[in-house]
């Protein structure tokens, strides 16, 4: 009896060494521990930065600022200069955001307004998320098989050089990848517009159009607008869709439809066989400046969106 | 009297035309995402098969042959960047709801959003530098480290959202019995947000497994089968762009074969990670 209890006392202390042993990792450990895991995020993203900054060094040294207004670029001769590529970014990103937001904004409407719960708003909002899913090498292959023969033809209507790639195919291919991201803060946005605004309209007369036009649009404009920024941050980077349709080409651009390459297609077409550390060290500084760009485009469009859901 | 009477007639005809705009736009925008669908199923449904499932590529001018190795490769690709990815992603994203004041965290949560936004491309020259120079080939582990990278903001957010929604009365409730703060966390909050946490994972390998452009110059792509991690591997999305920007039409349909079997692994992550987070809601 004496001898079972002493037993189970023992193994009580043992399982309880066990256990401190096990958990026993002591709270400032632990705290340490997770401090460290926060800690490592913010140096990933400076290494990131300073480690393209450092590999770009040889071609921020040769060329400075020229390099981005440079109109060559000519890996035989050793002459990077990346305006062509700029604006073959620019051209394809903004006409990608003027074609996306024909559509992103009735969603937004669509889904803020008009049909805020039920099984078709429901249905609406899994479409558009699929859509966002959609990887986007297959958003090229689909664009080199249906868009590129559809604009083949548009081209040869118009009487232009029908080669189907190009910059104009590649914006639609973006807008349609980027429509998500702008009506879906687009759809967030309107809905936070406050319902005693809207009735205080509805109740004075106005149709549901007149108060959409003079009191949600409005109300919500800074919003909407940081969802386009945040596509235009999508569109800006988006690489393998593009570069599947660009055609491209490493001239200067002379019409909406000539074949071009963006920042991110060039990185994509050439980086494996770049030759030579100033070849390289030039492509690594396009990214450099696609990494500066989107962030300063990400992080305004979240600020603004802070903003407003907090309150003015 | 007529006059108003036009007058409203006017306002009330825009009003019904302005939703049916809405409602065409609408629908209009969902098009191109059918189409993208039924042209994927059309043309890759038939080219599915045991076969091209089982089988590795044949050399042009070679009827048949399969994806085997890219559907490996991706497996592999996914399993690294989880490795790397998940456990340091859940303790940021701990870290982040247990200090959400603190001047870290800031920076921490900061860091994320900007991460989130990096180009894929750029991730992919980041793997390059840290990874494939140092080590001189390219290969599948420094693959793995640019999708890791990719997943992390995913995993961090999904996980740091998903704790701030339990109370902090199942904390106390846990601490009050004497069980110790890092017992609490890790037996009491973290099973409490599971599902939160599983989606966000889920969502994160869903992101990853369809991109292409991180993986160009580091997982590199190979027509064979590669066991081994510090040499290239291949990849479905590697296969799709590499097949469909070819001269070949054979190459084409095995493009589309490949294109059908990613979609249909990438909406069905999508589909789950909605089930998970619907069955499961974190809820209090």
């Amino acid at each position: 009896m004496n001898h079972t209890i002493a037993d189970t006392a023992v193994h009580a202390s043992r399982a309880k060494i066990t256990m401190q042993y096990k958990w026993g990792i002591s709270e400032a450990l632990f705290r340490r521990l997770l401090y460290f895991a926060g800690l490592i995020l913010v140096v990933l993203l400076a290494a990131i930065f300073f480690s393209l900054a450092i590999a770009s060094f040889p071609a921020l040294r040769q060329f400075g600022f020229s390099f981005l207004i440079g109109k060559t670029w000519d890996p035989v001769r050793g002459e990077f200069g990346a305006f062509a590529f700029l604006v073959g970014t620019l051209m394809s990103s903004f006409m990608a955001l003027l074609i996306s937001t024909v559509f992103s904004l009735p969603v937004s409407i669509f889904l803020g307004e008009y049909f805020r719960h039920g099984n078709v708003s429901t249905f609406m909002k899994s479409v558009i998320e699929l859509l966002a899913g959609i990887p986007s090498v297959i958003y090229g292959f689909w664009g080199l098989f249906l868009l590129v023969p559809l604009v083949r033809a548009l081209e040869t209507k118009l009487g232009v050089a029908p080669q189907g790639v190009g910059i104009f195919t590649s914006s639609l291919v973006l807008a349609v990848m980027i429509i998500p991201y702008a009506s879906s803060i687009g759809t967030e946005v309107i809905s936070l517009v406050p319902s005693d605004l809207k009735e205080a309209a509805l109740s004075l007369g106005a149709t549901r159009f007149e108060v959409i036009r003079k009191i949600v649009l409005p109300y919500a404009y800074s919003g909407i607008f940081a969802g386009i920024l945040l596509a235009l941050g999508r569109a800006l980077g988006e690489t393998m869709a593009v570069t599947m349709v660009i055609g491209n080409s490493n001239f200067l651009p002379k019409s909406i439809f000539s074949p071009g390459n963006t920042m991110a297609s060039i990185i994509a077409n050439e980086f494996t066989e770049a030759t030579g550390s100033l070849y390289l060290a030039s492509l690594i500084e396009l990214a450099l400046v696609l990494f500066i760009v989107t962030t300063i485009i990400n992080i305004s469009g979240k600020l603004i969106i802070r903003k407003m859901s907090t309150g003015k | 009297m007529g006059k108003i009477e036009t007058s409203v007639h006017r306002r009330i005809w825009i009003d019904k035309f302005f939703k049916g705009l809405i409602i065409l736009l609408s629908l209009g925008s969902i098009v191109p995402m059918l189409l993208i669908l039924f042209l994927i199923t059309k043309n890759g449904i038939s080219v599915v098969n045991w076969e091209f499932l089982s089988q590795l590529p044949k050399p042009v001018g070679e009827i048949g042959g399969g994806i085997s190795n890219a559907i490996l490769g991706t497996l592999w690709l996914i399993l690294l960047s989880f490795i790397f990815s998940v456990p340091l992603g859940i303790f940021a994203g701990i870290f982040l709801s247990e200090y959400r004041a603190g001047r870290l965290a800031y920076l921490t949560s900061l860091s994320i959003e900007i991460l989130q936004g990096i180009p894929s491309i750029v991730i992919g020259i980041i793997a390059y530098v840290w990874v494939v120079l140092p080590m001189g080939s390219f290969s599948a582990l420094s693959g793995g480290v640019a999708l890791g990278i990719m997943m992390l903001p995913v995993i961090v957010m999904a996980t740091a959202e998903t704790l701030k929604l339990i109370p902090d009365s199942l904390r106390e409730a846990s601490l009050a019995l004497g069980v110790s703060y890092p017992r609490t966390i890790m037996k009491v909050i973290l099973p409490a947000g599971l599902s939160g946490i599983l989606s966000g994972i889920l969502l994160g390998i869903a992101r990853v497994t369809g991109e292409t452009a991180p993986l160009l110059f580091t997982a590199f792509g190979s027509p064979f089968m590669n066991q081994n991690i510090l040499k290239p591997i291949n990849s479905l999305p590697l296969t799709i762009f590499n097949y469909a920007t070819s001269p070949y039409p054979e190459w084409h349909t095995l493009a589309w074969g490949a294109s059908f079997v990613l979609i249909t692994f990438v909406l069905g992550l999508n589909l789950i990670t909605k089930l998970v987070t619907k069955k499961w809601k974190v809820q209090f």
